[in-house]
């Protein structure tokens, strides 16, 4: 009896510590220590925001895939649906600039929403419906949406409004209270993200479904509803991604979006969310992004690699912090 | 037996449409290009396109089919259908890769089709019959010596690189020699791979990393748009010049405007399509022999010759 009641032990603080949980935290703070020994003007303010702020779109898009992902899911054709996104909306505004003028912009904002739920729906269905595995119809729906954008743009550039660029322009490079508006739309998408997938039910049955689809069908679960809705969020994660891209540039072209797939999927990974699914870590995904566009500053901040290794030494950089959290991984 | 009907129909068919051809004459121009995937290819098709539709209208003895192949792979695969169906009398290429191409196009002209090559060389230059390209490292050094004149032949600027190619190389090494002799210091060279968002985020980094730059060179337009945006955002004012490369609309109107930052443009003339086109055509019509190598130039476009650059209906 008294055995039962009795207190647990504590562990000893090293041991209570979950290092995967906390280990992209940890590469952020020593990739922001190197930079600053490499060029001091690392961590001055203007730097430091445009790499958080850059980070965004991939930090955004990387929170719907983490619930993808987490689900037992994977989506390759996020960077080609946020051109084609990208695109649709800009065609959009732009036919309405005469009617409605700078509403316009809510306007295509409100339609991005839609087309981004309608895409995700798309790959959705056909997995789950279908019963084709998500790397096969994603790999097919990345040749759509990127031909699609293709095929709008006449291989060119789908530029925006003129009259509208003022107006749109503060959804990039504005700010609230000193944050950028980017990084506080991807904070915003953060929090949601971790309240659905850590406080929800569905939150609870994406980790289950991801784990072990047979358990979690015999528990009641709908696997096929649960998936679906996972692809569905990670395309409202491309709108609005799409939303504070076209500011930034003021352009769709058949480039926008190139390689973002493999980037988003590394942001994911990098935060410890497991690969094989039944997991996700949102605020780790997000310190997953930031690290990604890390590197990168710092590769061109530092003077002492040649151009040609850039992309070696960012292949390294990653390795090693996969290879890091998978030995500090906790039995 | 249907099955018979059908191949005699289809046999017949084909019988009756070649006949027409061998009547009059007809010389049949294939074009075999890349597909659109970006900017300066999109200008490729569009200028094929129009010079198909033009020479098609002018001379009825001539007829040009445009095919435009996503890979190297589609291409083979294109020139091998085109061989097969058409017998072209004459070939316009642009290959995607030298390798790849070069065996499929020899046994084009085996069969005994005029050959010509457009932008990137075949590895065996003796099977072409007339090669058009433009000229990368007059891209590079033209407007190295506009900095050089107009930055008093001193000052500090970055380079942004494209993707690790032959072209890339080419227009590197001639704004290095074009800058060479004068006091004008080269900071930093990255790749930014053609891509307006990546020289978006490497022309950020240059602003944070160098307190002073005098003028940025983008070698391509893509990448310019991206270093025009991120140079606004900084709010930056000591940078005079702004210069990409190619010959994009967006950027030929910001010369026509007198623009102070991008007062100036090199072309690398999707164009050239177009002049290879012609070229192969006026031998069919008018017996010009037109065998040889012709190199355009890469001029200085400035204020007053941009309206022969300028073309408004194109993708680029």
């Amino acid at each position: 009896m008294t055995d039962i009641t009795a207190p647990p032990v504590r562990e000893p603080l090293v041991q209570r510590i979950n290092w995967v949980e906390i280990g992209p935290f940890i590469a952020l703070v020593l990739l922001a220590v190197v930079g600053m020994l490499i060029n001091p003007d690392f961590l001055s303010a203007t730097n430091i925001t445009n790499v958080v702020t850059r980070s965004a779109f991939i930090a955004i898009i990387a929170v719907g895939a983490t619930f993808v992902i987490s689900s037992g899911g994977l989506d390759l054709s996020v960077g080609s649906m946020a051109a084609f996104v990208t695109g649709i909306m800009i065609m959009f505004m732009n036919a309405l600039v005469p009617s409605m003028g700078a509403n316009a912009i809510i306007a295509g904002m409100a339609l991005v929403l839609c087309v981004g739920a309608l895409a995700g729906l798309f790959n959705g269905l056909i997995v789950t419906v279908g019963k084709i595995e998500p790397f096969i119809v994603t790999l097919g729906t990345m040749g759509i949406f990127r031909a699609l954008i293709t095929f709008m743009s006449d291989g060119g550039t789908i530029p925006i409004d003129r009259s509208l660029r003022d107006p749109f322009r503060p959804v990039y490079y504005g700010n609230l209270a000193g944050i950028p508006i980017p990084i506080l739309v991807s904070l915003a998408v953060a929090v949601v993200g971790a309240f659905i997938l850590y406080r929800t039910k569905f939150g609870r049955r994406c980790a289950a479904v991801g784990a072990n689809e047979e358990v979690a069908r015999f528990s009641g679960i709908s696997v096929g509803r649960v998936r679906t809705i996972a692809f569905v969020i990670q395309g409202i994660c491309v709108a609005i991604a799409a939303i504070c891209y076209v500011p930034r540039l003021g352009a769709a072209t058949p480039t926008t979006g190139l390689l973002w797939e493999l980037q988003v999927i590394t942001a994911v990974v990098i935060g410890g969310t497991a690969l094989r699914g039944g997991k996700g870590r949102i605020w780790g995904t997000i310190a997953g992004a930031v690290i990604l566009e890390m590197i990168a500053n710092l590769m061109v901040l530092s003077d002492f690699i040649s151009e040609y290794l850039v992309a070696a030494v960012q292949g390294v950089i990653i390795i090693i912090a996969m290879l890091v959290q998978r030995f500090s991984k906790q039995p | 037996m249907l099955r018979r009907n059908l191949l005699g129909a289809i046999g017949l068919a084909t019988l009756l449409a070649a006949v027409p051809a061998f009547a009059q004459e007809q010389k049949v121009i294939a074009v075999s290009i890349p597909a659109a995937d970006h900017g300066w290819t999109a200008g490729v098709v569009y200028h094929a396109q129009k010079a198909a539709e033009e020479i098609n209208a002018a001379f009825p003895n001539i007829e040009v089919i445009v095919k435009t192949s996503p890979s190297a792979t589609a291409q083979v695969s294109a020139l091998e259908d085109l061989s097969a169906t058409r017998q072209p009398d004459a070939l316009v290429i642009l290959p995607h890769s030298s390798e790849e191409l070069t065996g499929p196009v020899q046994s084009v002209k085996d069969a005994g089709t005029f050959i010509t090559v457009v932008d990137r060389g075949l590895t065996d230059p003796t099977i072409q019959d007339l090669y058009v390209a433009g000229d990368n490292i007059a891209v590079g050094s033209t407007t190295a010596k506009f900095l050089v004149d107009n930055l008093g032949g001193k000052g500090d600027v970055v380079v942004l690189r494209g993707i690790p190619t032959v072209i890339d190389d080419e227009r590197i090494q001639g704004f290095e020699e074009g800058l060479e002799g004068s006091d004008i210091k080269i900071l930093d060279i990255q790749y930014a791979n053609w891509n307006s968002d990546e020289a978006f985020s490497l022309m950020q980094d240059y602003l944070a990393k160098y307190p002073h730059i005098d003028a940025v060179w983008a070698n391509d337009d893509d990448m310019l748009l991206g270093v025009l945006e991120a140079i606004e955002q900084s709010g930056r004012t000591e940078i005079k010049y702004a210069l990409g490369g190619n010959g994009m609309k967006e950027i030929i109107e910001k010369v026509k405007a007198g623009d102070a930052m991008t007062p100036i443009e090199t072309p690398y003339p999707p164009s050239m399509i177009k002049t290879a086109i012609y070229m192969t055509a006026a031998q069919f019509n008018g017996q010009a022999p037109v065998r040889g190598t012709v190199k355009l130039d890469a001029p200085l476009i400035t204020q007053d010759n941009a309206d022969e650059y300028y073309f408004p209906d194109s993708p680029f």
